[in-house]
């Protein structure tokens, strides 16, 4: 902690304004959203030169953008289908990742070392690198416009991760453990899922937060899979809705914004330790 | 082949070979034990491979058949060979796309290791207020990066931006600042866009890194007479590579792939000047219906990825190596 040691002074300097101006940078475009979100229509298109641009707050809050959001698009419906594609193909990847991971950590079989790293390499493939030929796979399927589409292709991206965050957890469980439970009887399928896996609960609900999160937030899939109004999802509903052309329908815009980010945020604020943990672990392995 | 159940393994110095051949030759000589393993493993592993083959592997090898094949929207193609890629590599707006690429994954990620380093050094030092300052910092990482930047694009507006109305009042601009309208304003500022998007993740991830270098060593080299910025380069730089490495490898290929923000920001434009590959093949492959022109301009990302992907295995391999002949 020596690093900036000394006069009062010098931790102003070099510690805390430069940190203040750090966080403020990165909260300001939220506290822009939300003024945004609450600005009537006439106050929000002054141009920025004028000298009644107020631009930091509202003296008129209004929930007229909130209302229309409501009664003239689907926001509704798009909360529900990006809440149940997370749920669903968290649990998916959560199985797959679970089972994976257990094996691969635990059990010593031919080409296991193979099988891990290509899991590895599977985690850095980025979606943008496949959407045109999985969107083919989905039509060949004949899963096209339909929820199922992407609560199959998500896990994708999800299982991998949730395979190499829950190895390196695996590792740090005793074998004794599991050992122990089978003197006493139990077969190898009961050590894994009563007394293994209980004792994983804390990475399995990192892996969990991360992979709902990144769940959420997916975009290039949900654009080019699904077409029909009922089944977007909030990022796609909300820019292919409220965009028309050139004419970007500010107001209900930021507040489709605000309440697309606020269940995410909420959930990650219960578990930001998980989610720091998933994050750290998942870069070092 | 040998009979199942005969035991002959233990005995025999392994040999040198691929891992492929050592698997075969120990999928022979395994014991009915080991083979109860390999059964049990081989059924944890189904649901993963299944998905994994089905919805990456195959449209993979489905990709680069599309890519070869001239495939419009609602018409099977024909096979024409590398027509494809030889279409983009003349054409200009793919040309201009591969460049933006390149200088907006350097750019961004240099400017992302430089400002998260500097905060995960910041925070480091901090005594209270962290673990607040560290929630509250990765914000812009867990909101859906499109609803952020559709922030970010009303920020920019021509018209009614924010940020030239801070600018103007601090004195720093005289006019206004169009940050979308022209091409090298509008690439940089989908680089700002990025880097406050990407620093968290640097910053959170290089003080996991750093709260794991032992206080002693900076004594050690205080004691040296060492100043701060000579210990930073001499023990908190070395020490840290291994994780700087492994977060800018991911890092850079996230924005060589990235597709949302120019999306959002500038749709490719102004006049297609600011696409990058996954934006450009979006634009052939979806909105023009082009299937297979679309696959092979996103294909095209795939020698840079595989050879970020082969150096990041290569680097963590001789990591691995290093700390056991370290450690124990």
């Amino acid at each position: 902690m020596a690093a900036v040691a000394g006069a009062w002074w010098k931790r102003w300097v070099f510690l805390y304004l430069p940190l203040g101006a750090f966080v403020i940078v990165t909260l300001f475009p939220f506290y822009y959203m939300a003024v945004t979100s609450l600005r009537p229509d006439r106050e929000m298109y002054i141009p920025w030169n004028r000298p009644n641009f107020a631009p930091f707050w509202t003296l008129k809050p209004t929930l007229e953008h909130f209302a229309l959001l409501f009664r003239e698009t689907l926001f509704a419906r798009w909360l529900l289908n990006t809440l149940i594609i997370s749920v669903l193909s968290t649990g998916i990847a959560l199985f797959c990742g679970l089972l994976a991971a257990y094996a691969l950590a635990r059990l010593r079989f031919p080409l296991g070392g193979t099988l891990g790293t290509s899991i590895f390499v599977t985690y850095l493939v980025p979606q943008t690198l496949l959407f045109i030929p999985l969107g083919e796979v989905i039509r060949s399927f004949r899963l096209s416009d339909s929820l199922w589409a992407l609560i199959l292709t998500y896990p994708t991206f999800l299982i991998p991760f949730c395979t190499w965050l829950m190895m390196g957890y695996f590792r740090t469980i005793p074998k004794e453990l599991e050992e122990c439970a089978q003197i006493d009887g139990a077969t190898r399928v009961q050590a894994m899922v009563r007394i293994v896996f209980p004792v994983a609960m804390p990475g399995i609900l990192s892996a969990a937060i991360f992979a709902f999160t990144h769940a959420w937030n997916e975009f290039i899939y949900a654009l080019v899979f699904l077409s029909s109004a009922t089944n977007k999802t909030i990022p796609v509903g909300v820019v292919s809705e409220l965009v028309r052309g050139d004419t970007f329908f500010w107001g209900p815009l930021m507040a489709g914004a605000l309440l697309g980010s606020v269940p995410v945020a909420f959930i990650y604020s219960f578990f930001v330790e998980n989610y720091v943990s998933a994050m750290t672990g998942a870069v070092k392995g | 082949m040998a009979a199942s159940g005969t035991r002959v393994s233990s005995l025999r110095p392994s040999r040198p070979g691929s891992p492929l051949a050592s698997g075969l030759r120990r999928l022979r000589q395994a014991t009915a034990t080991e083979r109860r393993e390999w059964r049990f493993a081989l059924v944890l592993l189904m649901p993963a491979i299944v998905m994994i083959g089905t919805f990456v592997a195959y449209p993979f090898v489905r990709g680069i058949w599309l890519s070869l094949t001239d495939t419009v929207v609602g018409r099977e193609g024909e096979f024409v060979g590398f027509q494809n890629f030889a279409k983009l590599w003349d054409d200009s707006i793919f040309r201009r796309a591969a460049q933006n690429t390149v200088l907006y994954t350097a750019a961004a990620t240099l400017l992302k290791l430089t400002v998260g380093m500097v905060v995960a050094l910041m925070l480091n030092n901090l005594l209270g207020f962290k673990r607040i300052l560290r929630a509250s910092m990765l914000l812009p990482w867990i909101v859906p990066t499109v609803l952020s930047t559709l922030a970010w694009k009303w920020m920019l507006d021509p018209t009614f931006s924010i940020l030239n109305w801070v600018l103007f009042q601090l004195g720093l601009i005289r006019f206004r600042v169009d940050w979308l309208g022209g091409p090298v304003m509008a690439l940089w500022s989908v680089i700002l866009v990025n880097v406050w998007r990407g620093t968290p993740f640097f910053a959170i991830t290089l003080l996991a890194g750093l709260q794991t270098i032992s206080p002693e060593v900076y004594e050690a080299a205080s004691i040296d007479g060492a100043n701060a910025w000579q210990r930073f380069w001499t023990v908190t730089w070395p020490l840290l590579m291994p994780v700087t490495m492994v977060v800018m490898l991911f890092s850079v290929i996230q924005t060589f792939a990235d597709f949302q923000l120019v999306y959002i920001l500038t749709g490719g434009g102004p006049a297609n000047s600011t696409h990058l590959f996954a934006t450009y093949a979006y634009q052939v492959g979806v909105a023009t219906g082009k299937l297979g022109e679309g696959a092979a301009a996103s294909l095209a990302m795939f020698p840079v990825l595989f050879m970020v992907v082969l150096f990041q295995l290569w680097y963590i391999r001789r990591g691995e190596g290093g700390v056991k002949k370290r450690g124990a």
